[in-house]
């Protein structure tokens, strides 16, 4: 394989194992912040104990963001110096902002949070958590301004090759940035709303009676039930802003070839590229009209629009991004049924336990469908750009840099490795504090306890 | 023309600057607590959890300067960071793989089932030193102006050894001013056991530097350059025999004093990282960028500085908050 290829793969892969984390992080702020404030107005130990759980998570998932952030801040340059090379005028101020905006609010003000509660007042360890949860907002503000960017380019110019900046807001607010921003931040809000009633299920499962369990659980399936149709609305907007800024993504997501009026709705198909055509259709007729013109005669682009009289391909490859979006469209419906149903148990009932055994056992495996419908949304709109890196500006290959292909070879098969190993280690971890503490082992000892037992014990567990 | 001048002047040198700053804040921060993770081997379990404790709530913003280190050079030098990072490109992922592995080390060796602690800390001691290890490495590399060749990698291996030892050094310091008892005595040890690296690393630089390039040479060794660089070295000298002193006294029966070794040792760090920074200004890759050739545009370096001025001191002031919650003796790492 070539060095561009072995980059791509190096670079998707990177960043596909870091957005697992910030996925979980951006949300899962905001509900620690959310068991914090219950915990101070009603002086429930319930919420308390709720946090102490997930605040574990939360120093967890961080540690694996901030290490794999700091993977691809380097990857940068070692990797695509052609990136910075031409676009360094915009991305860089956008990336300097992140770093002194974002990056060093939530760094300081996670040990508070994670290690100050007995040390601090109580109003600073909640700030704490609240400039936590903001900076890793602002965090996922600056890095989708940036990547927004890239897909719709706006207020700059080029001058010799190099992109200069001519309109800052222009840039921050540009076409696509509001619905992607959105998008994600409802992403990060399903994700860990499952998690939460992943696990929370897994730990009544267990036969942990917990009222942490149940409060968390009732939390996370109103968050999912509620985050669900919002996410919906927002993903259909989002489609319409790429069907008006980049029609050959589109055109890929619906598997469409040709451009023309009254294009079915593809449930299923095989799309062939060679051919040029779709096996195997299993076609709602207009629907794809309806869904993106709201007209059942309504125009859908096709792909054949985006090939050069002398056959350069300038759509992106077809079968991944159109089945990418299709495994996050029905992740996306199954979410949609298993919380309302969830919802609908606990409010007949008036009591989160009355979720049935076999809801619970289902919400268990759904505890990570947010990172999947998070990463094939991801690959939708990122291979979907493809054969760009920043659409109509740079192209991929020409942003590689010329470093000897056995390295890249190598250093990826060596980040493979550590990724798959440190994924099922979080993954393990996680299922193990839920076990220990379905079996009410807290870690926080009240009573006092002779030297040995204090050496012994774990610490910041 | 620019209220100061010319703005093509003075804003890569501030740019710089800024990043210089930065990668010093990061070498004396991140220095200690990676110098903690190379010393795991020598301490036993429950002086292992006291040393995590003593750098848990840090780590995690020290390595904040790295990126910002590496963003500044990426935003303001992106001739130059290209450039660096693909000559440097096997070290870097040696470092970033350290880094990962030392990172989330931090957090499994706590969370994970007790008979997975040992692999962590295993993890946690590898991650440090591969990280130490390549940092060394790439300082050497760039000394020797990113040339390729036996005796640069030579150079490589050694920088690799003694700035390891010294990462090592300061952490060490750092373990004597936040601990107590036992594991204080032990870390006065490694100190004593360390600062023979840190001189030969000191000795090792300013020998090379000066003989690796004329240019440097002769800012050095001329007159009157020689008499105002004097205090340098001499104070440098200095420093290492009071440290030498003060190692051989403490600790102290009040405990008095645990906090000069490592005062002095990140001293001591500035004032080489000083001394590095006039013998290669204005290049920002070694004999071959200017730091003004390799600029990005005025106005993109305009709206970042904007906000580096106004964002730095609330940085500070936030980490001076946590370093002050935080102040002495570790304690163990509790969330409650």
């Amino acid at each position: 394989m070539d060095t561009l290829l072995l980059s791509r793969i190096q670079f998707g892969a990177n960043i596909s194992f870091h957005i697992l984390f910030p996925t979980i992080t951006i949300a899962l702020g905001w509900v620690l912040l959310f068991f914090k404030l219950r915990f101070n107005a009603t002086g429930e130990t319930k919420w308390m104990d709720a946090y102490r759980f997930w605040v574990k998570v939360f120093a967890l998932s961080f540690a694996m963001g901030v290490v794999s952030g700091i993977t691809m801040s380097f990857q940068f340059g070692t990797n695509w110096p052609g990136f910075m090379e031409t676009v360094g005028n915009i991305a860089g101020p956008l990336l300097a902002y992140e770093v002194l905006t974002a990056f060093f609010l939530e760094a300081v003000f996670l040990g508070i949070m994670l290690f100050g509660f007995s040390r601090v007042p109580g109003w600073l360890h909640t700030l704490a958590t609240f400039l936590v949860a903001f900076g890793t907002t602002m965090s996922a503000f600056w890095i989708l301004v940036l990547n927004s960017w890239m897909h719709t380019p706006v207020g700059f110019e080029m001058i010799d090759g190099v992109a200069h900046a001519t309109d800052w807001v222009a840039i921050l607010f540009n076409p696509s940035m509001p619905y992607r921003l959105v998008h994600m931040l409802l992403a990060s809000g399903l994700t860990v709303a499952f998690l939460i009633a992943g696990f929370s299920a897994f730990r009544m499962l267990l036969g942990d009676k917990g009222r942490d369990v149940r409060a968390a659980l009732k939390t996370a399936l109103i968050m999912g039930a509620s985050l669900i149709p919002l996410q919906i609305l927002a993903g259909d907007m989002h489609g319409l802003n790429t069907l008006e800024y980049q029609p050959q993504k589109v055109a890929a997501m619906e598997g469409n070839w040709e451009t023309g009026t009254n294009v079915p709705l593809l449930l299923f198909a095989i799309p062939d590229e060679d051919a040029r055509e779709n096996r195997m259709e299993i076609a709602i007729p207009n629907g794809a009209s309806l869904i993106l013109t709201h007209k059942a005669d309504g125009e859908v682009p096709g792909l054949n629009d985006f090939v050069t009289e002398d056959g350069e391909v300038l759509h992106p490859p077809v079968a991944p991004v159109f089945f990418a979006f299709r495994i996050m469209v029905g992740t996306g419906m199954a979410m949609l049924l298993l919380s309302w149903a969830g919802v609908y148990f606990m409010a007949r009932r008036r009591d989160a336990g009355a979720v049935p055994k076999p809801l619970l056992v289902v919400l268990v495996p759904m505890a990570f469908s947010g990172w999947v419908a998070t990463l094939a949304g991801w690959y939708t709109t990122e291979i979907g750009r493809q054969p760009w890196l920043v659409q109509g500006v740079l192209s991929t290959k020409d942003a590689v840099a010329d470093v000897p292909a056995p390295f890249v070879g190598m250093t990826l098969v060596t980040y493979l490795a550590i990724y798959a190993a440190l994924l099922a280690a979080y993954i393990f971890v996680l299922f193990f504090l839920a076990t220990k503490a379905s079996r009410g082992e807290t870690v926080h000892p009240s009573a006092p306890q002779s030297g040995e037992a204090v050496a012994r014990q774990i610490p910041a567990e | 023309m620019g209220l100061f001048g010319d703005p093509a002047y003075w804003l890569p040198l501030t740019f710089a600057a800024l990043m210089g700053v930065s990668i010093l804040i990061y070498v004396v921060l991140d220095g200690f607590d990676l110098g903690v993770g190379v010393l795991f081997p020598f301490a036993d379990g429950a002086e292992k959890d006291r040393m995590v404790a003593s750098i848990g709530p840090f780590w995690d913003a020290n390595e904040t300067w790295l990126v910002l280190a590496v963003g500044l050079l990426l935003v303001a030098f992106p001739a130059a960071h290209g450039t660096i990072l693909t000559a440097l490109y096997l070290p870097v992922a040696v470092m970033l793989i350290g880094l990962i592995l030392r990172g989330v080390a931090f957090e499994f060796r706590v969370k994970a089932p007790t008979p997975h602690k040992r692999a962590w800390n295993g993890a946690f001691f590898v991650g440090s030193l591969m990280t130490s290890l390549a940092q060394g490495y790439m300082l050497g590399l760039y000394i020797m102006g990113l040339e390729q060749t036996w005796a640069t990698w030579a150079f490589g291996a050694l920088t690799a050894v003694f700035l390891t030892v010294g990462y090592s050094f300061i952490g060490a310091t750092w373990l004597i001013l936040k601990t107590e008892g036992a594991l204080q005595i032990k870390a006065v040890r490694w100190a004593r056991g360390g600062i023979w690296g840190l001189v030969l690393g000191l000795g090792a630089i300013s020998l090379a530097s000066p003989l690796v390039s004329e240019r440097i040479w002769a800012k050095w060794f001329s007159v009157p350059e020689i008499f105002a660089l004097a205090p340098l070295p001499l104070m440098s000298a200095g420093l290492v025999v009071l440290l030498w002193l003060a190692l051989r006294r403490l600790p102290t029966r009040d405990d008095s004093w645990a906090w000069f070794p490592f005062v002095a040792s990140v001293v001591l760090f500035m004032l080489a990282f000083f001394g590095l920074a006039y013998s290669f200004y204005p290049y920002v890759v070694p004999e071959k960028l200017t730091l003004y050739e390799a600029a990005s545009a005025p106005e993109s370096l305009f709206i970042i500085l904007i906000g580096t001025c106004v964002v730095l001191p609330m940085i500070g002031g936030y980490t001076v908050l946590a370093y002050t919650v935080f102040r002495g003796k570790a304690r163990d790492l509790r969330y409650d």
